[in-house]
């Protein structure tokens, strides 16, 4: 004990105050806004860049814009005139698609949501057979339901596809085909088989090489060529065919990242159990590859979902075209800017939504692994 | 040494359906039929298909006359001499200038917006935030779209110009210009600039020599900037300054001298800037997260500088993340610049596969030559990015 006093004081310390609490309004501007001269002079300029540039955006979209009526003549021209979206607004989701059958797309379309909720809220049980009616039940009923031709429903051409429906259905097809075709792309250029690899490694890279609208100019000037003359060949299923094969290969090389992650030593533990090939993939490798690459997988959704709009260039309406032909509408010249600024919104809730949608569910495998 | 006392039996082959050696072979061999076979019928399809249509195969008309207009041309091309082969590299130059401009511009922004993001003051790194989420989930056709149409097809006729510096007035024909002119013994100058960037180069070498060696380093930054600014000026200058400028006048209903810039080459260089900036700027933020702050720490308990830390130590780590993302973001910048074909800006695949495949209806031919440079150019920058990270990666034993 008298060793350890010698080092020690003697008395204690007197106590001091707590230091004042950092709370409240000012402390937090002053910290975050006004710590030093430059500080402030980058707060004073970026706040009179906000007020510069996006008051009159604010001023022009929300308080001095027209959001009743029916025509042109309901326009006070000092805002944006949102009635130009509004009486077009059918024509914004359902396309070209009669109008006696748009029950058909309506329900689609809420059971497509409705399984995306189903899916993505945490809480909701029973993910694996949303995910079955998604990949199989879905695809099916939808197919029947806009396409028609079947149980009495009426025929409705793809040429009367439009709108946010058509943007869905090219979204959601591209995704759903070239997830598989680009973990199959993925395995192969890792396969120990030369020519599978050297082949898988071919497409790929002359997929990635090269523009979509090269890709989509090819499937509507070549693809016919490609194909007996006999065989009639949609356009959308053409353009369709294209995105597909061309974004599995992006799908493959994210795939590809994920499943250098995994460690050699569980595939050959795997072996050692006895598992073949398939088995060992399935139940092995891709489910921890693929929860890795999560982000990236969602990062290529959500490019693919922006480049659906590419369709417009070979003539199929999408939310952009269609909002692109009415510009021309001779009733209605002079709303470029209020039909864009919607366009783009309404893709950009959707990116959006998907990216924070990824953001969340990284977090929420993450825990697993978290001590 | 003891050796096992029993040997292991050599195990039976089995049946050979059973020999993974065997099972690989034809399993390859089933694929390669299968895919020759594809493409053999569809060489089979696409033969019957042109014979069907009357379409000959083959380049000749490449050497046909193009007799069609290009609204920009870098290199020298009329419509009524000019061939179909010279509208392809009509295209190819077109499409190189709006990328090299775009790239340039992007990684300025890019750069700007990452710094900005990563900046200490709350406001600053918020809207820098709201300018990444906001491009970077918005088409980059759309935007496009946006910029020419509600923009800049909105803009006052000549007559009512928007004058922006002394000489630059931006019209609905596009942004009006001085444009140099270059008069006898010009050339020197370029010349000059090349001999100083040599030297520069030989500077950087035999100063870091010097410094492996003794220690000490030199000022080399002042010191090329003054041979790469300074020896140019004073070639120029001697030479009786050989540059003039022709600087656009009002005349009429429109802009006499100067140089215009097409409206389209406006938007689509805004709209490929602007978006490709969005995605450079988080890979410049992740890049910079990503070194670890024991770095700087490191660093200062070497009493390194501030300045000096950043250049000598967090830059060069954050480049080795950097750098291969960037220049992915530079090859989807160039293969975007294909979307100029839909507000008409005359590039590669606006002429070549747009006009002259609609004139000659060679599809084959003319996609094949357009996806051909496309992915040449991304074969070459990702052979170039390999031979980089090979260079920087860190070496491991």
């Amino acid at each position: 004990m008298a060793a350890i006093s010698r080092d020690t004081n003697e008395t204690l310390i007197a106590s001091r105050p707590p230091p004042t609490p950092q709370g409240g309004m000012v402390s937090w501007l002053r910290t975050r806004l006004f710590s030093g001269p430059v500080n402030s002079v980058v707060s004073l300029v970026t706040l009179l860049l906000i007020v510069r540039l996006i008051w009159p955006v604010i001023d022009w979209a929300l308080i001095e814009a027209d959001w009743t009526g029916s025509s042109r003549a309901d326009c006070s021209g000092e805002g944006a005139c949102w009635v130009f979206i509004s009486t077009r607004w059918s024509q914004i989701v359902y396309g070209f698609y009669p109008m006696a059958e748009r029950w058909r797309v309506d329900i689609v379309l809420a059971l497509f949501f409705m399984l995306i909720a189903w899916l993505v809220i945490p809480r909701l049980p029973a993910k694996k057979i949303a995910a079955l009616l998604g990949l199989v039940v879905l695809p099916i009923v939808a197919w029947v339901l806009l396409l028609g031709g079947l149980f009495g429903l009426p025929h409705v051409p793809t040429r009367a596809w439009g709108g946010l429906m058509l943007t869905l259905t090219i979204a959601a097809v591209g995704i759903v085909g070239s997830l598989p075709l680009g973990v199959v792309l993925a395995l192969g250029r890792r396969s120990e088989m030369p020519l599978v690899r050297a082949m898988c490694v071919i497409f790929i890279e002359f997929w990635r090489g090269v523009p979509l609208i090269t890709v989509l100019f090819m499937s509507s000037v070549m693809l016919p060529l490609f194909v007996p003359a006999n065989v009639e060949f949609d356009k959308l299923l053409r353009a369709l065919i294209g995105i597909m094969l061309f974004w599995s290969a992006y799908m493959a090389e994210v795939v590809r990242s994920g499943l250098q992650a995994i460690d050699k030593g569980q595939s050959e533990a795997g072996a050692a159990l006895g598992l073949g090939y398939w088995l060992r993939m399935r139940l092995i490798i891709l489910p921890q590859a693929l929860r890795l690459v999560i982000p990236g997988i969602v990062n290529t959704f959500i490019a693919l979902f922006k480049d659906t709009s590419l369709v417009l260039i070979i003539g199929l309406f999408d939310v952009l075209s269609i909002i692109q032909a009415g510009l021309t509408d001779s009733a209605w010249l002079g709303f470029a800017t209020e039909g864009y600024v919607f366009a783009a919104l309404v893709f950009w809730v959707f990116c959006f939504g998907m990216s924070r949608y990824s953001q969340i569910l990284e977090r929420r495998l993450d825990k697993g692994y978290q001590r | 040494m003891l050796r096992p006392s029993i040997s292991i039996p050599r195990r039976g082959r089995g049946p050979l359906w059973r020999d993974p050696a065997v099972r690989s072979l034809v399993f390859q061999v089933l694929l390669l039929a299968t895919v020759l076979g594809i493409i053999a019928f569809l060489v089979h399809n696409t033969m019957a298909n042109l014979e069907a249509r009357g379409i000959r195969t083959g380049f000749d008309f490449l050497d046909y006359r193009a007799g069609f207009s290009i609204s920009q041309t870098l290199i020298d091309y009329s419509s009524n001499a000019s061939t179909y082969g010279r509208t392809f590299l009509v295209g190819l130059f077109n499409t190189l200038l709006v990328s090299a401009l775009g790239i340039v511009a992007a990684t300025i922004i890019g750069f700007l917006v990452g710094l900005a993001r990563l900046s200490p003051n709350w406001l600053l790194a918020r809207l820098a935030g709201a300018y990444v989420e906001i491009f970077r989930n918005i088409p980059l056709l759309l935007q496009i779209l946006f910029w020419y149409f509600a923009v800049l097809r909105s803009l006052p006729s000549p007559r009512q110009s928007l004058s922006l510096l002394d000489g630059f007035f931006l019209n609905v024909r596009g942004l009006i210009m001085p444009a140099p002119e270059l008069q006898p013994g010009f050339m020197a100058t370029p010349l000059a600039l090349v001999v100083a960037v040599v030297g520069t180069i030989l500077l950087v070498v035999i100063a870091r020599r010097h410094q492996a060696a003794t220690g000490r380093r030199w000022p080399v930054l002042p010191l090329s900037l003054a041979l790469l600014i300074g020896l140019p000026a004073l070639v120029f200058w001697l030479t009786g300054a050989p540059l003039a400028w022709s600087v656009p006048e009002l005349a009429g209903f429109n802009f006499r001298g100067g140089m215009q810039v097409l409206p389209e080459l406006v938007a689509l260089w805004m709209a490929l800037s602007i978006y490709t900036a969005a995605f450079i700027a988080e890979i410049v933020r992740s890049g910079i997260q990503s070194v670890p702050r024991g770095q700087t720490e490191a660093a200062r308990s070497l009493s390194l500088p501030g300045g000096l830390t950043l250049r000598r130590v967090i830059i060069p780590q954050a480049m080795r993340v950097m750098v291969p993302q960037v220049t992915s973001q530079y090859l989807n910048l160039i293969k975007n610049s294909s979307l100029a074909t839909a507000i008409g800006y005359p590039d590669l695949v606006a002429v070549f596969a747009g006009t002259t495949l609609n004139q000659t209806g060679q599809a084959i031919e003319v996609m094949t030559m357009t996806m051909a440079v496309y992915l040449s150019i991304s074969l070459i920058v990702s052979a170039l990015m390999n031979l980089y990270n090979a260079r920087m990666s860190l070496k491991e034993r």
